[in-house]
């Protein structure tokens, strides 16, 4: 690759970086938060959605920051975990992390603009969060649980559509270029 | 190290993150047995580094200290191989120390049993000659002993003195082969003279060949010689073969059979009847004899009178009965009857009681050419005189 090229890369990503104002990155994961805590109390089926990690791959995604995404999936993870008395602190924080960092890494090279690639990352990313925290359970905790593969991937396919919707909307909430 | 850093930036706050993540998790959980699993984890982290580096550790300090000490063990192995030389003679010293105080006191108790006057001495030396069958005592003259002189042990007869000096004695053994002394069998009494041949077995001579003398029999001196007094044990047959004239009998010494180290000298002899029975620690099983027919003799009794020992033997009797002299008795340096006195004419018998003990007196009505003694018709000198018969044969 020429030097010219590479500046040319260089440019097009700063071009395609999305920024979004501090108090949306902090109302959103939020908001999702509440959403996954308080809303399944009244709509049982709601309590499939998994809106802070939709939340996580967003901003990761559209920040195509690394660092800036593990960052956001670590604070996310830990403010679930802060709210779910049954796990321990840091085991939804470390699997977001995770999910932050590889959603921020594919930001940064592949046009996440298109909700085709949007539906198939989400889908991607639900999949790997829910095994990741599955061997976490196992392997951190102990937890003899099975993991339910065909529910997993229903349950992927719902969110990822209900999570390109999202999607949608919280590319209103971008900061003009 | 910052360019590293640098490039691996994002990677490394990833791992921190999840690192610092798995702490609070480790912090809060607890295992089965309600201990963190923060404790855990570092203990499992901590463990093997702190086994490796003590492995590390201690085989380093390991080796320079067996290098150092192994310094030390060359000079610990030389002491202690000094000591176990010095503790091995030692041992061998209190071995060879029971065994002579053994032999001391089977040598005291036979002392003490035997009728003949004895005194002990220790064997100090070994002739010079490569076949020298003699040794050196530490009695001599001034203990009493004389030449001609025998010489036992409990086990048997060992040899005789043939030089008392003051202070020590010269023993010829019954292996040597000038060695010479007049012996019975312990069975059928059939009487030879023992010879010695230079080797461990001493061979018995002069005995005919209808004699019957079985292997495993005991020979005892017979007092013929008038060297060895009558009833010593001497030794075991252990070969019997015709010969021409006389049988051919190997017979091994038992008294220097539990090596020679103390003996007795015999300065006053007195004669003992042959036992029946063999040596306590006879080597095999010899029956009793055959009852004596009536009207015969025993064979202990059997007539020795036939040869010049006899003779001789009857004539210091009759001069013991004249001048009232018991065999035996007084102490060394008593006054010896006077042997160049007038006997009555020959024929006289002496008066029964006058043998020394009345052990070894053999009666005078038995004809020379009983079974027990050497053919009357043999060529060779009668084997009365001991020493004398090898060199004229």
């Amino acid at each position: 690759m020429t030097e010219y090229s590479d500046r040319f890369l260089v440019g097009s990503q700063r071009e395609q970086v999305s920024r979004f104002r501090a108090r949306v990155l902090l109302f959103v994961p939020l908001a999702a938060i509440l959403f996954q805590v308080y809303v399944p109390r009244f709509f049982d089926f709601l309590g499939y959605l998994e809106l802070p990690l939709l939340v996580t791959i967003y901003f990761a995604l559209m920040r195509r920051s690394q660092i800036g995404g593990l960052f956001i999936g670590a604070f996310i993870g830990l403010a679930q975990d802060s709210l779910s008395i049954k796990q321990p602190l840091g085991m939804y924080g470390i699997v977001k992390t995770l999910v932050g960092y590889f959603a921020a890494s594919v930001g940064m090279r592949i046009d996440v603009e298109h909700s085709f690639i949007r539906l198939l990352l989400i889908y991607f990313f639900y999949f790997f969060h829910q095994v990741m925290y599955w061997v976490m359970l196992r392997g951190l905790l102990g937890k003899q649980i099975g993991f339910d593969v065909k529910r997993t991937l229903i349950m992927g396919v719902l969110n990822a559509v209900v999570g390109v919707t999202l999607f949608h909307f919280l590319d209103k909430l971008r900061e003009p270029t | 190290m910052e360019t590293f850093l640098n490039r691996y930036r994002n990677i490394t706050v990833l791992l921190l993150v999840i690192f610092a993540q798995l702490v609070l998790v480790a912090v809060q959980v607890r295992n089965d047995q309600d201990v963190r699993l923060v404790r855990i984890w570092t203990i499992t982290a901590i463990t093997p580094l702190a086994r490796i580096l003590e492995t590390a550790r201690s085989g380093t300090l390991g080796f320079v200290s067996d290098y150092v000490l192994m310094h030390d063990e060359r000079q610990d192995n030389r002491r202690l191989q000094t000591e176990l030389d010095r503790l091995k003679m030692e041992n061998q010293f209190l071995k060879s120390e029971i065994s002579t105080a053994d032999r001391a006191k089977a040598l005291l108790a036979f002392e003490a049993r035997t009728p003949s006057k004895t005194i002990a001495a220790r064997v100090i030396a070994a002739g010079a000659g490569a076949d020298s069958k003699v040794v050196f005592l530490d009695r001599g003259s001034r203990s009493g002993v004389e030449k001609g002189m025998p010489v036992v042990t409990p086990d048997g007869i060992v040899g005789e003195v043939i030089a008392a000096y003051p202070t020590a004695s010269e023993v010829m053994l019954v292996t040597d082969p000038e060695f010479a002394a007049g012996v019975v069998s312990q069975k059928n009494h059939v009487a030879g003279t023992l010879k010695g041949q230079g080797q461990a077995n001493c061979k018995v001579d002069y005995v005919p060949n209808e004699e019957k003398v079985d292997i495993g029999e005991w020979f005892y001196t017979s007092g013929d010689d008038r060297i060895f007094p009558k009833g010593f044990p001497v030794g075991v047959v252990r070969v019997v073969r015709k010969g021409s004239p006389y049988q051919e009998i190997l017979v091994e010494p038992t008294g220097m059979a539990r090596g020679l180290e103390a003996v007795l000298i015999v300065v006053e002899g007195v004669h003992q009847e042959i036992p029946e029975a063999p040596p306590a620690n006879a080597p095999v099983y010899i029956g009793t004899p055959p009852p004596a027919a009536p009207g015969t003799q025993p064979a202990t009794e059997s007539g020795i009178a036939g040869t010049a020992a006899d003779r001789l033997i009857e004539k210091y009797r009759e001069i013991g009965t004249v001048e009232n002299h018991k065999y035996g008795e007084g102490g060394v340096g008593a006054k010896p009857p006077d042997f160049n006195i007038k006997l009555p004419a020959p024929g006289t018998q002496p008066p029964a009681g006058a043998a020394p003990n009345g052990a070894a007196k053999p009666p005078a009505s038995v004809p020379p050419a009983t079974k027990s003694n050497p053919p009357a018709a043999a060529p060779e000198t009668p084997p009365a005189q001991p020493k004398t018969q090898p060199q004229d044969q």
